[in-house]
Formats: C-alpha cells, sequence, structure tokens
C-alpha cells in the first residue's frame, strides 16, 4: 500500500514536472523558428538600358530579395540566370576572358546555357527571359 | 619588555567567511605529472587565458557595435577609426579568437598522443571537444558581426551546408539564418548567440571540463609511468601552486606577447562592407580552422554515384567527426588492450588532413 502511494506521487510529480517543462520549452523553440514573411511577388524587373552593358559583359541585376545575373552575350544576344550557385549558394559572376559563369566559392563553372561544366554544382542555374523593350532591357521568370 | 603576538585562537574575517585554509589546503593535494612530455599541460590553461582575453574585448566591443546590417559595418569601423585605441581591442579579440582555436587543437591533440583521454576521463575528452565545437561557433557567429563581403559569403555557404543535412536541413538553415536567406535577420541572430547562447554554453560546459580535471587530476602517458616502474618509483609529481601556476603565468605571459605582437603588427582587416547584389569576389576564403573543410567541397565533384557530391561530403565530415568523438571507446579493444598504434596512426592520419587541406586551400 506504502509502495503504491509513493509510487503514485513519484508520477504525479515527475508528469507535472515534465508537463511545466514541455510548457516552457514549446513556446521558446517555437519562438525560434522564424515566421515566414510574405514577399511581394515579382515576375518581370527592368535590367536599365541597353547601352549600359556592353557585349561579352555582365551584371549583376536584384529580382525582388533574388540576386539574377544578366549576360549581354553579342550585341543582340542577352541571357539571364539565377545568380545563386546551385553547389553552396554563393552569388556566380560572368567571366569575360573565357566566357563563362564562375562561382569563386568552390570553383564551379557553368556555360552560357547554364550547364554546368566543371566543378562540384549538382544542377544548372535557373534560366531566365530577357526582352529588349525600345531601349530598356526586362528580365521575366520563364513560364 | 617585547613580546610576540599569540596566533589568534579565532579565524581571520575572511577565513571566517570563505574558508581560505580548505582552499589553500585543496591547492597543496593539487600535482601535476613531471616527464617529457609536462610542456604539453600547459596549453589547456593557455586556451582558458586567450579565452578570458576575448571575454574581457568583447565586452568593450559592446559598447558601441550594433547588430544591424545597416550599422554593423559602419560600427566595426566607427571602433576601428575613431574610438581611442579601438583597432587594437578589435584586433586583439580577432586574433586572441584565432590563437584560441590554435592553442585548443594544440591541446586536443596533445590529449590524443599523451592518450590523457583513457578511462575514467571520457568525459572530461567529450566535454572538451564539445568545447572546441563552441569556439569554432563563436568564430562562426562572430565572422559574420563586421558584416563584410567575405563574412556574408562564408555564412550563406556554412548556413547552406545546414541546409543539405537529410530531413531536418530546411528548418534547421531557417533557424540559423532566421528568415530563408542570410540578411539583416541572420546578423542579429549570430550576435545574440556570439554574446549570449554561446558564453552561456561555454561557461556551463568550461565548468563541467574543469571539475573534472580536478576530480581525476592529470593523466600520465603510460610510457612515463612504465618508464619509472622499471625503475621502482612512482611518476614525479610537482606542485599545482606555486610551481606548476607560475610556470602557467610565464606561458600565459607568452601567448599574451604574441597576441600583442600580432594585434599591433598585423591588425586585423574590416574589408569592404557586404553587399548580397555582389558576387562572391576571386580568392574567397574561409578562416583557417574551415579552410580543410572548404578544400575538400571544392575537390568533390557534383555526384557520386546517384548522390549529390555536397551530400556525401557532409556525411564525411559527419562520420568522421563521430569516429573522433568516440576515440575513448575504441582506443581499447574488447580484451581492454590499448590499441596505441591506431590511435597514434588516426591523430597523424587526422594532423596531416587538416594541415595538408588547410595549406592547399590558402594555397590553391
Amino acid at each position: 500500500m506504502e509502495a503504491r502511494r509513493r509510487n503514485l506521487i513519484r508520477w504525479l510529480l515527475g508528469g507535472g514536472f515534465s508537463a511545466s517543462l514541455a510548457s516552457f520549452l514549446y513556446p521558446a523553440f517555437k519562438f525560434m523558428n522564424p515566421p515566414e514573411v510574405p514577399e511581394a511577388s515579382v515576375n518581370e524587373v527592368s535590367a536599365g538600358r541597353v547601352q549600359d552593358l556592353k557585349p561579352n559583359t555582365g551584371k549583376i541585376v536584384k529580382f525582388g530579395s533574388l540576386p539574377v545575373l544578366l549576360v549581354r552575350t553579342a550585341e543582340t544576344e542577352w541571357r539571364a540566370f539565377s545568380a545563386v550557385c546551385t553547389h553552396l549558394n554563393c552569388t556566380v559572376q560572368f567571366q569575360e576572358s573565357s566566357r563563362q559563369i564562375w562561382c569563386a566559392c568552390h570553383n564551379g563553372l557553368y556555360n552560357l546555357n547554364g550547364q554546368v561544366v566543371s566543378g562540384p554544382p549538382p544542377h544548372p542555374l535557373e534560366p531566365y527571359s530577357v526582352h529588349v523593350r525600345g531601349d530598356e532591357i526586362v528580365i521575366s521568370r520563364r513560364a | 619588555m617585547a613580546s610576540t603576538p599569540e596566533p589568534s585562537p579565532t579565524p581571520g574575517w575572511f577565513e571566517e567567511r570563505i574558508g581560505l585554509r580548505s582552499i589553500r589546503a585543496f591547492l597543496a593535494h593539487k600535482t601535476v605529472p613531471v616527464h617529457a612530455g609536462t610542456l604539453w599541460y600547459y596549453f589547456g590553461g593557455v586556451t582558458l587565458f586567450l579565452f578570458v582575453i576575448q571575454v574581457l574585448t568583447g565586452t568593450l566591443l559592446l559598447l558601441y557595435y550594433r547588430p544591424s546590417a545597416a550599422e554593423a559595418y559602419e560600427s566595426v569601423q566607427f571602433i576601428m577609426t575613431r574610438v581611442q585605441f579601438g583597432w587594437l581591442i578589435r584586433s586583439i579579440h580577432s586574433w586572441s579568437a584565432n590563437l584560441m582555436i590554435f592553442s585548443a587543437f594544440i591541446h586536443m591533440f596533445s590529449v590524443v598522443f599523451l592518450r590523457a583521454f583513457r578511462r575514467p576521463r571520457e568525459l572530461t575528452w567529450f566535454s572538451g571537444i564539445g568545447l572546441l565545437g563552441l569556439a569554432l561557433a563563436f568564430g562562426f557567429s562572430g565572422y559574420l558581426l563586421p558584416w563584410n563581403t567575405v563574412s556574408y559569403f562564408a555564412t550563406k555557404v556554412g548556413t547552406d551546408m545546414a541546409a543539405a543535412v537529410p530531413v531536418v536541413g530546411r528548418n534547421l538553415a531557417r533557424f540559423l539564418r532566421g528568415g530563408n536567406d542570410v540578411g539583416g535577420a541572420t546578423l542579429t541572430r549570430f550576435f545574440g548567440f556570439h554574446v549570449a547562447v554561446l558564453p552561456g554554453a561555454t561557461t556551463l560546459l568550461l565548468l563541467a571540463h574543469l571539475a573534472l580535471v580536478q576530480k581525476h587530476g592529470m593523466s600520465s602517458p603510460q610510457w612515463a609511468v612504465d618508464d619509472y616502474g622499471r625503475k621502482g618509483q612512482p611518476v614525479p609529481q610537482m606542485p599545482f601552486f606555486p610551481n606548476f601556476f607560475l610556470r602557467e603565468l610565464m606561458a600565459w605571459y607568452a601567448a599574451l606577447g604574441t597576441l600583442g605582437f600580432l594585434a599591433a603588427v598585423l591588425p586585423w582587416e574590416l574589408g569592404v562592407k557586404a553587399d548580397p547584389f555582389a558576387p562572391a569576389p576571386a580568392g574567397i576564403r574561409p578562416e583557417w580552422y574551415f579552410l580543410a573543410p572548404f578544400f575538400t567541397l571544392k575537390l568533390i565533384p557534383s555526384h557520386i554515384w546517384v548522390f549529390e557530391g555536397e551530400l556525401v561530403g557532409l556525411l564525411g565530415f559527419g562520420l568522421l567527426a563521430v569516429w573522433w568523438v568516440a576515440l575513448p571507446f575504441w582506443a581499447t579493444d574488447r580484451q581492454g588492450h590499448e590499441r596505441t598504434r591506431w590511435v597514434t596512426g588516426a591523430g597523424v592520419a587526422l594532423l596531416a588532413y587538416l594541415a595538408s587541406f588547410s595549406a592547399l586551400g590558402y594555397w590553391r
């Protein structure tokens, strides 16, 4: 009888302690998890004027909160890709000498179609569409 | 006629309140083994000394540092250019962080080669490895705080590695970044880790580590025990206080001298302010203690069989860490015999990997 009573009290105390600990920790863990902040959906951005980018050069353009690499491969030819390396998230750049896209962090190389040429990137770069409207360059998401 | 005063039969004011006699008695009993490897015993204390310098200089930097993406870089620039001795305090903080990690690595490898992790000191080893992990976390979180280009991309790479962890990776990366990508929220969060969470965890683990060292005493390597045993003698001991303590103080002075020299002659640079819309600059590389995994990740191809190379690399680092932490368990066989050659071989191999890949990561 005495042993059962002790056992019951032990369970009640242990259970109460565990429950109160869980009730403290649960909100703390939820608090540490950052909330999803909705961002305005961007489908198209202006990347400046045609004459601002010489042939065989590239630049990073803000596409909402994402960096996009715009490359003017020839006088009338433009390409755009996500500038986020598919390996470990660094921002890539256009190399004029080799006419390739390079990630300085781990030496990943992509060609001007966004395909991986060498190095550790596991996937090609996501392509974007480029249109020239008058003398304005417009980058948009592909459907 | 003058008479000498009798010693007071009642304890002094402090003695009554603190019990200094018991502390003195405790110190008088603590000894340190004297043998050819005694030099390596100093590195634990040197690491602790550099940690204290980190706390002191970090507290000073807190008086001016502002943890937001808009102000962090400018506040460090202000510290370095406008605040009196600001460049020195910041330089000492950065250099002592690096020296502390270097000293911790020496301490760890000396524990391995002197076999100081053996029974009953397994928990001392685990707490020490935990402290080294916390020191690396201090380095990683503190690296971002000046909000410069190199630290920005180092954090992008580091948190993206966390994202590659199967199942929980995405949530883990979001937790570390304070959002979907590295930004102002990450900086604020890393600041919180750096000045509150990590110091708290380090203090607790450090107390446990020191308590375990006190409980088990300093370990004598087996070869010293055998050498003296053949002469029918125990390993000679030196009193911790004042003999070892005074020598340790000299080691601290040497560390302080090195630190002062490096901080004054090679002041820590600030670099260029982080721009999330600029490409990663050529020649980018992390701090020296992350160079080996950094170079390994460069070498791993995009795919190994059907798996992404990044995931295989991460798995490899994880297994290597688990194998190293579990050292006290595989260092003896089932019959209780020490696998001395295995341990030495593993220590040399790990040291060779870290040294060679760090050098390659730096130069290539």
